[in-house]
């Protein structure tokens, strides 16, 4: 079943290509219609799912048997939010108008291909599979990037896949290493490398594994200082390719981290525990700052991921502590991944308005803006209510998450966490400045005959912001997910 | 002697693939003579048949026990077996890519039988299993590839590439005949089977000079450092599907040749294996920083294939101390081949359009065909699941394995580079304004073009059988 929401937007993907040239129309509905494969999939999984000890839904078939390489996914507590997330977002990025260049067909194509391979990736339980799909989605967001992109397009596209290039090239390294030393036979299913821990765990092997691996991932998720290549990408990137850059691809990173790093090598990440802890609250109180000084709307939201990314992170190094009591653990791992959800629902829309605002203004820039909230009340509803949700406002979903992950953080690393609470001052700042100057006060004159959002663009957003503020109101239903594989991993 | 004749009837089954194609060039030389002119793209089917006969042998003896055969010169194993077919594979591409090209060339006929006499000669150095041997395969396939080189007499830029590659080519050997002589006074035979033991207690200084000696002669084969330098200019000259031919078929036979030579040595402190990692190590580099600023794509091509024959030495490095080795050489040859027959292909059937500019907005009118470049591009940085990726997976584990982690490492580095070079064609191709359809060449080139994209897709998702097969691939070395 699972293996059908893979391939489904893949195989739509190819035939979308084989469409008439002039029925965009045509080409938009059918992937609109695509992607809710996916979604009502994703459903069923989650109607079905147990929450027991291990993988449920495991679909296994033999694919390169003589280096130990198979074709299998399943789902965890860990993995089945991020794949309804997945599915979610692309469904609001589908929907969400964007301008198409006259390529509607291998726009809506990049679209379900990125789409397919993203929750490959999540469903993964091989690491080749997992690698494969963590390295096409590079080739997808390029084209999305270079071709539906503006400003310096071309070059933002080719650094984000330079960039992260390099970083799943180390990744591959580092899955080599494990490969390496799964034991005899060697092996590079995910299950069986959790389920009988090979690695060796002292010693220069392992944290040179660990260290090639989690420099990819960091790469990727981004932490400081490897983010360089997220602003550009960000501001560059069409509305709905940011959306999805910043909801599902940079989850790719910290998913790694936990499915890979915090699964299959736990006392190595408790080796490094702390220091990925200070590199993830670096990335918080930095990510914040530069926002902060952000005079460009889309750049502005593109470092509050850094920061956000940062929660996730300081979260999963909190889990990985070997000392820290199992309750605080298991609650950290629990808001982190809370966390990834939130951030996808959140800043995917943060993104998706931005773009809406470009669509309008034609610039990022937030001093050519003030006082849309007169003409604009649905623009400016929508993205008070993310920007709240993103600062941490109670009663949204980011609250949910930052309150586990500090919870958890406060008992482990103190001083950690209370110099990332810093974080959230900052946030809550620039959030507040930033709605101010683009909202609020008197609306130039050139800004007269501003529109507010159209139909499709609210049929995107609408069910994004409901998630958000379902989550904060009633988590349990996402929490208990979560926590029926935090504890399993954190021995809680 | 129990019966002279019943052992050369054995034999000659054991080296048909050799005599046939042989035999075929042969006939291909007499037949073109008595051809009328307008018969002569005929000669292109011709050699396809004996080249198709070829593989078949080769593929029928593809699982038999390792030895020796043909007084005891060659080695008759999976890996030679392999790499006999794949070189007939790709020669057999090769013809598809040249018909259509050469069809206005007066000496159309001929050209098949210099490709193939071109192609027996990177098979015998695939199978040689004695160092004259390997200096007739050497010969053989030096003097048939100048002359393709320069096949077109009255183009500038083809007798350069033609005569560069002969000189070079006449250095280099030169230089490995001293190679092959100093091995022959160490360990007082040319045969594999009694050199291997004769050389265990000779002085590991001499022994290393002896493999380097060689490895030269090697390297120009193989279009490495620091014999590469007529890569770029045959990529850049010599007619593009012959440009494809010696981009592939000499690092076939080469790597083959180097992996089994290399295992007759014992593997002391100074070991051949350092000696052969630096040269994986600059060749990638080099090869990778001088395509960087290549406005010229045909050049850029030509060191690309220069670096991505750095990466082919890991299986070298490797071999006899993993077990990845021989699957990850194979693999590697495979990939590079197709690929490198599909991205010469697609300038083929662009009629050689090698400037970068030129290729500005041509995925519009041309989708296909750009997508086969795009694909044969990706594979070479090693994007899954292309086999490409298959190959540098298989690569690096193999020398992770063998304790040489760091060429793994500079290995990722060098593929990274690499994505810029090859987006500098791609990225104005795919982003570039719509330009207007170029003249093709025709169906036969497209066609195989096809082929060798699909080829490059289906090993890298279907790999099992391959792995398979060549996980028990055995090799003879002595």
């Amino acid at each position: 079943m699972l293996s059908i929401a893979v391939f489904v937007p893949l195989a739509a993907a190819a035939a979308l290509l084989a469409f008439p040239r002039d029925r965009p129309r045509l080409v938009r509905w059918t992937a609109v219609g695509v992607s809710f494969v996916p979604l009502a999939i994703v459903a069923a999984a989650w109607a079905r799912f147990e929450g027991g000890n291990g993988f449920e839904l495991v679909e296994s078939l033999p694919w390169i048997p003589s280096i130990g390489v198979t074709y299998q996914v399943g789902l965890d507590g860990v993995s089945l939010p991020l794949v309804g997330l997945t599915a979610f977002l692309f469904t609001v990025s589908v929907v969400f108008p964007a301008d198409l260049r006259d390529r509607a067909r291998q726009y809506y194509a990049a679209f379900l291909f990125l789409e397919g391979v993203s929750l490959g990736l999540f469903l993964a339980l091989d690491l080749i599979l997992f690698f494969v799909f963590f390295d096409l989605s590079l080739v997808g967001m390029y084209f999305l990037i270079a071709i539906w992109g503006h400003g310096d397009a071309h070059r933002s596209a080719l650094k984000f896949f330079l960039y992260t290039l390099v970083g799943s090239l180390a990744l591959l390294l580092g899955i080599l290493g494990i490969y390496l030393n799964s034991g005899e036979p060697r092996t590079f299913d995910m299950i069986e490398i959790i389920r009988t821990q090979p690695l060796p765990v002292s010693g220069i092997v392992p944290a040179l594994i660990f260290g090639a691996i989690a420099f990819g991932f960091a790469v990727k998720t981004p932490l400081v200082p490897f983010h360089t290549w997220l602003p550009p990408a960000h501001v560059d990137a069409p509305a709905p390719a940011s959306a999805i850059l910043a909801g599902v691809l940079l989850k790719m990173g910290t998913y790694g981290f936990v499915r890979i790093l915090l699964q299959m090598m736990p006392a190595t990440f408790d080796r490094f525990a702390f220091p990925i802890g200070v590199i993830a609250v670096v990335s918080i109180i930095y990510g914040a700052l530069v926002a902060m000084a952000q005079t460009n709307l889309k750049r502005l939201v593109a470092y509050t991921s850094v920061n956000h990314m940062g929660y996730v992170i300081l979260g999963v190094a909190v889990a990985a502590t070997v000392d820290g009591t199992a309750a605080a653990r298991s609650i950290a791992l629990t808001g982190a991944t809370v966390e990834m959800v939130a951030h996808g629902l959140i800043t995917g829309a943060l993104f998706l308005l931005t773009g809406s605002v470009l669509a309008r203004g034609q610039t990022y820039d937030i001093d050519q803006y003030g006082g849309l909230a007169a003409r604009a009340p649905a623009l400016t509803g929508a993205t008070m209510l993310a920007a709240f949700a993103s600062l941490g406002l109670p009663g949204l979903a980011g609250f949910v998450a930052e309150f586990q992950i500090f919870a958890g953080a406060l008992g482990v690393y103190p001083w950690l966490a209370a110099t990332g609470l810093l974080g959230l001052v900052i946030t809550a700042a620039l959030f507040l400045r930033m709605l101010q100057r683009v909202f609020l006060g008197p609306l130039p004159e050139k800004w007269d005959g501003w529109t507010d959002l159209g139909r499709w663009e609210l049929a995107a957003l609408v069910p994004a912001l409901a998630m958000v503020v379902i989550i904060g109101v009633a988590p349990a239903w996402l929490v208990n997910v979560i926590e029926s594989a935090s504890r399993v991993m954190t021995g809680g | 002697m129990p019966g002279m004749g019943t052992q050369m009837v054995v034999f000659l089954g054991e080296i048909l693939p050799e005599v046939l194609l042989a035999g075929g060039a042969i006939g291909v030389v007499f037949a073109a003579l008595f051809t009328p002119r307008r018969l002569q793209p005929w000669m292109a089917a011709l050699a396809a048949v004996v080249l198709a006969g070829a593989g078949f042998f080769a593929g029928l003896g593809i699982a038999d026990p390792p030895g020796l055969t043909f007084f005891d010169t060659l080695a008759a194993d999976g890996l030679g077996r392999w790499a006999t077919l794949l070189l007939v594979i790709v020669t057999l591409l090769v013809v598809a890519l040249s018909v259509e090209w050469f069809r206005s060339d007066a000496r159309h006929g001929e050209y098949y039988a210099v490709l193939l006499f071109g192609t027996l000669g990177p098979v015998l150095l695939a199978g040689a299993a004695d160092l004259m041997e390997l200096v007739v395969a050497m010969m053989l396939s030096s003097v048939t590839a100048s002359t393709l080189a320069a096949f077109h007499r009255r183009s500038r830029s083809a007798s350069e590439a033609g005569i560069k590659y002969f000189l070079l080519g006449a250095l280099a050997t030169g230089t490995m005949v001293y190679g092959v002589a100093l091995l022959f006074g160490l360990g007082g035979t040319t045969t594999f089977a009694d050199l291997g033991p004769a050389l265990v207690n000779a002085d590991p200084l001499a022994l290393v000079v002896g493999f380097g000696l060689v490895m030269i002669g090697l390297t120009f084969k193989l279009g490495a450092l620091p014999v590469h330098p007529w890569v770029p200019d045959v990529a850049e000259g010599a007619p593009a599907p012959v440009a494809a031919f010696l981009m592939v078929v000499g690092k076939i036979g080469a790597l083959v040749f180097l992996a089994r030579f290399a295992l007759l040595f014992p593997d002391t402190a100074l070991g051949w294996r350092p000696l052969v990692a630096l040269l994986a190590a600059a060749t990638m580099t080099i090869g990778n920083l001088a395509a960087l600023w290549q406005d010229d794509v045909r050049r850029l091509l030509g060191w690309s294939s220069v670096s991505q024959v750095g990466y082919g030495l890991l299986a070298v490095v490797a071999v006899g101390r993993s077990t990845l080795a021989i699957p990850s050489l194979l693999m590697f040859l495979a990939a590079y081949a197709l690929g490198t027959v599909a991205v010469f292909g697609v300038v083929v059937e662009l009629r050689g359009l090698t400037d970068r500019e030129s290729y500005r907005g041509l995925a519009g009118p041309h989708p296909w065909l750009l997508g086969a470049l795009l694909v044969g591009f990706l594979s070479f940085v090693g994007i899954p699941p292309l086999a490409g990726f298959a190959a540098k997976l298989l690569l690096m584990g193999a020398v992770i394995d063998a304790g040489y982690a760091w060429l793994a490492v500079l290995t990722v580095v060098n593929s990274a580079v690499s994505l810029v070079y090859y987006f500098r064609v791609l990225a104005p191709a795919y982003l570039g304004a719509t330009s207007a359809p170029r003249p093709l060449l025709g169906h036969l080139a497209g066609a195989a073009v096809a082929i060798s994209t699909a080829g490059v897709v289906l090993i890298g998702i279907f790999a099992q059988p391959l792995l398979q097969a060549w996980g028990a691939v055995l090799l003879f070395s002595g």
